[in-house]
């Protein structure tokens, strides 16, 4: 062995080790998904897979095409999207304020959280009937099922959030002589929001797997439509389709949440 | 140092009742501490100091007795906390830290500014004005804690453990450095501690608490002249005697406890 290495060498040839496995892992990350459509593709096309219900992903790709071509699929997605955003706003936004009230106060706490509670096992979709009747088939019938789903996840993580600041910075606040306004803006809401935005991911993903449901009863357009329109009529490359663009937005939604946390969270 | 008492405590107790259970954190506490003084109280876990301390910052009622603090200036607020680590509030910046009283006072903006800075410059933080507490060492927190109470200009400080989490080294520059900007403003201080060398470093009188009932029973007077510096303090005789006096009062009363 030899005993005249340079130290530094030595550290630098770790460094760089290190590095390699960095790049390996992101590598994995990178190849995963592909790895597994190209596994799909070849499944399908030597009929591993029954190609009728598991088309290879390079048909439905052209699928894709064809349909984004006729500009069909545009028109879903756009329905589809409007009511996400609508239902999503409409769950998110009471969830926080309600969410906020009950972590503030305890009496309105004590009182709402039975109801919550005891409405929150109940799926929205089960309510989907009881909806169309409501608000029609229209759009506002799928933003209300969003929102109801929604809802939950965010006012439990917000109230949550409010109940683990810690003590001692409730005592600065009451010290230091905050009113309730500034008790609010500079220790309640900031530090909620971390646990907060946690809610708000999931009701994102809650919202995409709503939408799909959602759209296959009593509706015309969406991303759901078409994949229950395709599925009855055995259209099975154009329900992929639907599918992988649930999927793809979902992935998308998450990472610009992750995103705006890190963007807002930069003290943590 | 002026002979005016500016803290007044008469009679104070303070009961924790619950489930058919009461403790008497406080009994009977009476004391005077003068404008102007530095006062440690040292005690076992659990004697009351705390709660003492919780009372004077309004954090907690007391179930009989009165206190009273001396106000000079009108728009003065009474008393200002400095916090264990944990007080420093992640999400807003060393300057908004620093500046969190003076804001909630709704101060004119110049006159935030103006103080934050000194403070900002006073305890070493400057460079480190528009950063969030993450980045900062234990030892810097505790600047912004010590910085906040200074910056609020209040009539007295209350210090709950402000150093308890810190390495021995850095407890000694934190040490100093506190000295140093109380001589500048020499505010009526009362200090909780665990350590003994820290109480006898910083006070002019040490108030030594005994648990269950909480009582004051005893008081040492620290003569060592100002300005301190923890060398001189340590080779003083009679302050090593003292430290034995304080050692053997805790050591009897963690065994009177566990008796």
């Amino acid at each position: 062995m030899a005993l005249d290495h340079n130290p530094v060498a030595v550290e630098r040839a770790e460094w760089k080790k290190r590095q390699m496995k960095e790049r390996m892992k992101q590598l994995l990350t990178v190849s995963s998904p592909i790895f597994m459509l190209l596994l799909w593709e070849i499944l399908s096309r030597t009929a591993v897979l029954d190609p009728r219900f598991f088309p290879p992903p390079t048909a439905i790709l052209e699928t894709f095409w064809n349909l984004a071509a006729s500009g069909e699929l545009l028109t879903h997605i756009g329905v589809s999207l409007y009511r996400i955003f609508g239902g999503f706003l409409l769950g998110v936004i009471p969830g926080v304020i309600i969410g906020l009230l009950m972590g503030l106060y305890s009496p309105i706490r004590h009182f709402v959280q039975p109801i919550v509670m005891a409405i929150m096992p109940i799926p929205t979709l089960a309510l989907l009937p009881i909806i169309i009747i409501l608000f029609g088939i229209g759009d506002f019938s799928k933003i209300v099922t969003i929102a109801g789903s929604v809802f939950f996840p965010v006012v439990i993580n917000t109230a949550a959030g409010v109940m683990n600041i810690d003590p001692i910075h409730m005592d600065l606040a009451k010290n230091y002589g905050a009113d309730s306004k500034d008790y609010f803006l500079k220790i309640a809401f900031p530090g909620a929001l971390p646990v907060m935005l946690e809610g708000i991911q999931m009701g994102q993903a809650i919202a995409l797997l709503t939408i799909v449901a959602a759209e296959m009863m009593g509706s015309v357009s969406g991303i759901g439509f078409l994949i229950w329109t395709s599925y009855k009529a055995f259209l099975l490359q154009e329900m992929y389709v639907g599918l992988i663009l649930i999927s793809f937005f979902g992935y998308l939604f998450s990472l610009l949440l992750r995103g705006l946390q890190r963007k807002i969270l930069r003290w943590r | 140092m002026k002979d005016d008492v500016k803290i007044r405590i008469r009679n104070l107790t303070k009961v924790f009742y619950q489930k058919g259970e009461s403790i008497t954190a406080l009994d009977n506490v009476t004391l005077d501490i003068l404008d102007g003084e530095f006062v440690c109280l040292v005690g076992p876990s659990g004697c009351g100091k705390t709660t003492l301390l919780r009372i004077l910052a309004d954090l907690e009622q007391p179930s009989a007795g009165t206190y009273e603090i001396a106000r000079e200036k009108e728009d003065r607020p009474l008393q200002s906390m400095v916090f264990q680590e944990r007080g420093v509030i992640p999400w807003l910046t060393v300057r908004d830290n620093v500046a969190f009283g003076l804001e909630m006072r709704k101060l004119p903006k110049k006159v935030v500014k103006e103080r934050t800075d000194y403070y900002l410059a006073k305890t070493g933080l400057m460079a480190f004005a528009d950063r969030f507490p993450k980045e900062l060492s234990g030892g810097m927190k505790q600047r912004v804690g010590i910085a906040r109470a200074f910056a609020n200009d209040p009539e007295i400080l209350l210090m709950d453990e402000p150093f308890a989490a810190l390495d021995e080294q850095n407890k000694f520059i934190l040490q100093e450095e506190l000295l140093q900007i109380w001589a500048e403003t020499r505010k009526t201080v009362l200090f909780i501690t665990h350590s003994i060398d820290e109480a006898l470093l910083l006070s002019d009188r040490i108030l030594l608490m005994s648990a269950q009932p909480g009582r004051i029973s005893e008081e040492i007077r620290v003569a060592a002249p100002r300005p301190r510096m923890m060398e001189a303090i340590r080779a003083d005789p009679d302050v090593a005697e003292q430290f034995v006096r304080v050692l053997k009062h805790l050591q009897d009363e963690v065994q009177r406890s566990r008796g």
